[in-house]
């Protein structure tokens, strides 16, 4: 049976998307069955919806606002909120809201930024060592294996105070961090997608091993290499505003979400002024959420063998 | 066994190498001379280039990072250069002991809290307690550690008075006893605590979880139920056993988290730990302490893998040792 399904099927291990129809008995496309669980799993949903709620709002900032990003207005520093200035103000006397729908643009850039150059980085040393095995596989998962025992945070800092710190870096340093997930995932999965009959047969009609990788064997793993890509976005959100928070990632006068809430390392801001750091570190933690329950959407309705 | 663990043992070596050369290779992209910064600034490039070459510090880098490391496993770490001349591992150890209050009360408590919880979750699949607790979980892992780290100082030591702001122990009191101190201790480590521990119980609740449900699917779970065994024994005694062996090898694989999380505690709370000097150490730009505490920070990381592994294997028959 599965040999005889292999022919029509790209991953015959996969074969339980295509053993599932809806009522009416139409032939639903793998994308739509995919949407159609994932529509099923309401938190999911309701992650994507502030997802995109908080997209909209970034891409919008310069209409949302009537003040510029970086304008002071050195007589109403630190100013509580009001009419007129709806989340107040900060030490410069920027208007808070302001810095905050634009710093939505920043944090979620590097966290996309910082998780595509994992996802290339990862992707090309996990087919490599998937693929070609041998020697190449056992130094591509040694330096894995480096990597992941870094002391994640403790590296990133070191290497922003050397490297110096800017917007640039900060994507740089959590990209080189945190490909190993995925250089794994891709190598088991092309350990296993190695094995296939449709990949011998891609080889005999004499498909050169770039097609046979590009074309054959990635589209394969694109499920786990999107979930894990997805989750490893929601991390180097977090690590931005760490290291932002310590004045060590994004610098101003360009806002972040991090550098926003970096005065409250101060008791004094702390203490007396909530607005300065509650609503930035409510919307990091919002948008993490968010990206964290759509990456576990798309993990139970791309591949239901991982549902638990 | 002990051929398993010496193998272990002997591949731990060259990936502390390549670990602590890559850190190496960062430390070394400072830009200007490490020397720029403890000497007199009027000085004469030549004098300088001098005594660069005296340090040895023209060489390539790969012969000096050959230096080091033939130091590094002797156990010298080098020089601070903030700290006068003081020798990073003697910095080093009298920081150690806060980072390990911090993070050891940490991994216990989230330990105890989380396997309980991951176990009645698993058990009630798909009730609405399991999918709070999924949901919540998730949120303790998406909520930025300083954030969290700073709404609880706001709240328990601003608000409510209850907690000291930050620091390891009051300011200028003198201790008459070790129970004094490890009291005044406790006081001031409660918040950082749950800071810490937030993150990890989540992660832990979730790997509880996950495990718990696996096993719980397992013929021989079936088979102790069929011969009729209460459902107490059947969970705690039979299934609980095998699903705590992987938590265990993740409490290993989080060194990583924990400690990322603990320098962003330390440096909220001011807990003179580790993560505090390397903050510090990074606005003095010294590249010698920075360089040490990495070091320590990826041999712990190593070492607790090899740890987790090994008792894998140990407490876990099933597994070959080859």
């Amino acid at each position: 049976m599965s040999r005889f399904m292999s022919r029509f099927t790209r991953n015959p291990a996969k074969t339980g998307i295509l053993n599932e129809t809806n009522n009416n008995d139409e032939v639903l496309s793998p994308g739509k069955i995919i949407w159609k669980r994932f529509r099923r799993n309401k938190i999911a949903m309701i992650g994507s919806f502030i997802l995109l709620i908080l997209i909209i709002l970034a891409i919008l900032a310069p209409v949302l606002t009537p003040y510029e990003r970086d304008a002071m207005e050195l007589q109403n520093r630190e100013e509580p909120p009001s009419s007129e200035h709806l989340l107040g103000t900060d030490r410069q006397g920027r208007d808070l809201l302001t810095r905050v729908l634009y710093g939505g643009r920043i944090s979620l850039s590097v966290g996309l930024v910082a998780s595509s150059l994992q996802m290339v980085i990862g992707v090309i040393l996990g087919s490599l060592a998937g693929y070609y095995g041998k020697w190449l596989d056992t130094l591509i998962m040694r330096i894995t294996d480096m990597v992941i025992a870094f002391p994640f945070l403790a590296l990133a800092i070191t290497a922003a105070a050397v490297l110096g710190p800017s917007i640039y870096n900060t994507m740089l340093i959590i990209g080189f961090l945190t490909w190993t997930e995925t250089c794994r995932l891709v190598r088991g999965q092309f350990l296993s997608i190695k094995q296939m009959e449709y990949i011998e047969a891609a080889k005999a009609t004499g498909a050169n091993e770039f097609r046979i990788i590009w074309h054959h064997m990635l589209p394969n793993a694109l499920a786990p290499i999107l979930i894990s890509s997805t989750l490893i976005m929601a991390t180097a959100i977090l690590v931005e505003a760490a290291l932002s928070y310590l004045g060590l990632g994004v610098q101003a006068p360009m806002p972040s979400w991090g550098n926003i809430l970096e005065p409250a390392r101060s008791m004094i801001v702390l203490m007396n002024m909530w607005w300065l750091w509650l609503p930035p570190g409510f919307l990091i933690f919002i948008s993490v959420l968010s990206i964290n329950l759509v990456g576990d959407g798309l993990r139970d309705a791309l591949d239901p063998r991982l549902k638990n | 066994m002990k051929q398993y663990i010496l193998r272990r043992l002997l591949q731990m070596i060259p990936t502390l190498i390549g670990t602590t050369f890559i850190v190496y290779i960062i430390i070394n992209m400072a830009p200007g001379s490490p020397l720029s910064h403890m000497i007199d600034p009027t000085i004469t490039g030549e004098a300088l280039a001098r005594r660069e070459e005296q340090l040895g510090l023209d060489r390539p880098l790969l012969q000096r990072y050959g230096t080091w490391l033939t130091e590094a496993a002797q156990g010298n770490l080098g020089y601070s250069t903030r700290y006068r001349g003081r020798l990073v591992t003697e910095i080093i150890q009298s920081r150690l002991l806060a980072t390990v209050i911090l993070t050891f009360s940490s991994i216990i408590l989230s330990f105890i809290l989380a396997v309980p919880i991951g176990v009645i979750s698993a058990t009630r699949q798909y009730s609405t307690l399991d999918y709070s607790v999924v949901v919540t979980a998730i949120a303790g892992v998406s909520v930025p550690v300083f954030f969290l780290g700073i709404v609880l100082i706001w709240a328990f030591a601003f608000q409510m008075g209850w907690f000291p702001v930050g620091g390891m122990v009051s300011a200028g009191v003198r201790h008459p006893t070790i129970l004094a101190w490890a009291a005044d201790v406790g006081k001031h480590l409660v918040l950082p605590l749950l800071t810490l521990t937030a993150a990890n119980t989540a992660r832990f609740v979730r790997f509880t979880r996950s495990s718990m449900l696996e096993v719980i699917r397992q013929d021989y779970v079936r088979t102790a139920r069929a011969k009729g065994l209460s459902e107490r024994v059947v969970i705690y005694r039979h299934a609980l056993r095998n699903a705590l062996l992987p938590v265990v090898t993740i409490l290993g694989l989080s060194l990583p988290f924990l400690f990322s999380g603990a320098i962003i505690t330390e440096a909220v709370f001011a807990w003179p730990g580790m993560g505090t000097i390397l903050i510090e150490s990074v606005s003095q730009r010294d590249y010698g302490l920075l360089m040490g505490i990495n070091v320590f920070l990826a041999v712990l990381v190593i070492l607790g893998n090899l740890l987790a592994d090994i008792f894998y294997s140990v407490v876990d028959p099933r597994i070959r040792y080859d």
